[in-house]
């Protein structure tokens, strides 16, 4: 049919050449564990509603090694995308203007880190609080 | 007189990948700690942490309903919408199929999210 057999540049390992596009991809790649760990709490949610027994078994099945493997990597994947996402702040956010001078990128991500690492203690405080 | 330009929906995918992408940087790691590695390893924080009759009020509770419906939503739709746009990125030529499957996959998570909490009761 088509006789024109057009050079195609190949994709294969583009990202790989440039450590740029190393973090880029596996800054992207965190939301295949933001996925899988909401995949997780769901199926939770999902056995809260079918009662006591369907709940402790999902319980128990926390405790296997996979999953504390899997959320050993979470924990660093998650930790990862907070990083990222406060670095990249600065440029997915409009310019802040603070007394006519605009706002550095630095100050932008120090704060949000700041936020997230207080949000992190005050969640745990609020479990703590509710647990006892 | 032109016709209107055809609204775009990327507006909406993007707030949500931009709310779960918040919600996830500012809570993910903690509850990731909590739920995965704290509670079954038996940790810091007291046995009966997640015990059904706490989570069962928890989830029965109006803000702790709302807590648990958007983690889990905002999860999957900011994971959905960054997976699609990445597949480009890997060689993967992404059209309506991809799209669907992306946003399709999050869609269905969170009407299984909103049909539990329904079932749970107030």
């Amino acid at each position: 049919m088509n006789k024109r057999r057009p050079y195609v540049r190949s994709m294969d390992g583009w990202w790989r050449k440039n450590p740029f596009f190393v973090e880029y991809m596996i800054h992207e790649g965190t939301a295949l564990f933001v996925a899988a760990y909401a995949g997780v709490l769901l199926a939770g949610l999902y056995r809260l509603s079918q009662g006591e027994a369907a709940w402790n078994s999902w319980l128990d099945a926390l405790k296997n090694p996979w999953y504390i493997a899997f959320h050993l990597a979470a924990l660093a994947a998650l930790s990862y995308h907070t990083y990222t996402w406060f670095k990249i702040m600065p440029r997915t956010m409009p310019p802040v203007v603070v007394g006519g001078e605009r706002l550095p990128g630095w100050v932008i991500t120090a704060g949000g880190l700041a936020a997230a690492a207080a949000s992190c203690l005050g969640l745990l405080a609020l479990v703590w609080g509710m647990a006892r | 007189m032109k016709a209107p330009l055809k609204r775009s929906n990327a507006p909406i995918f993007w707030a949500l990948f931009g709310a779960g992408g918040m919600l996830s940087a500012l809570l993910g790691p903690m509850l990731v700690f909590i739920t995965g590695l704290a509670l079954p390893l038996g940790l810091l924080l007291p046995a009966d942490t997640m015990s059904y009759p706490k989570m069962l009020a928890f989830a029965q509770n109006f803000i702790g309903k709302g807590f648990i419906f958007a983690i889990i939503a905002l999860f999957l739709w900011h994971a959905a919408h960054r997976i699609f746009h990445s597949l480009h990125d890997i060689g993967i030529h992404a059209g309506t199929g991809a799209k669907l499957l992306c946003y399709g996959t999050a869609l269905l998570g969170t009407l299984i999210a909103a049909y539990a909490l329904l079932a749970i009761g107030f």
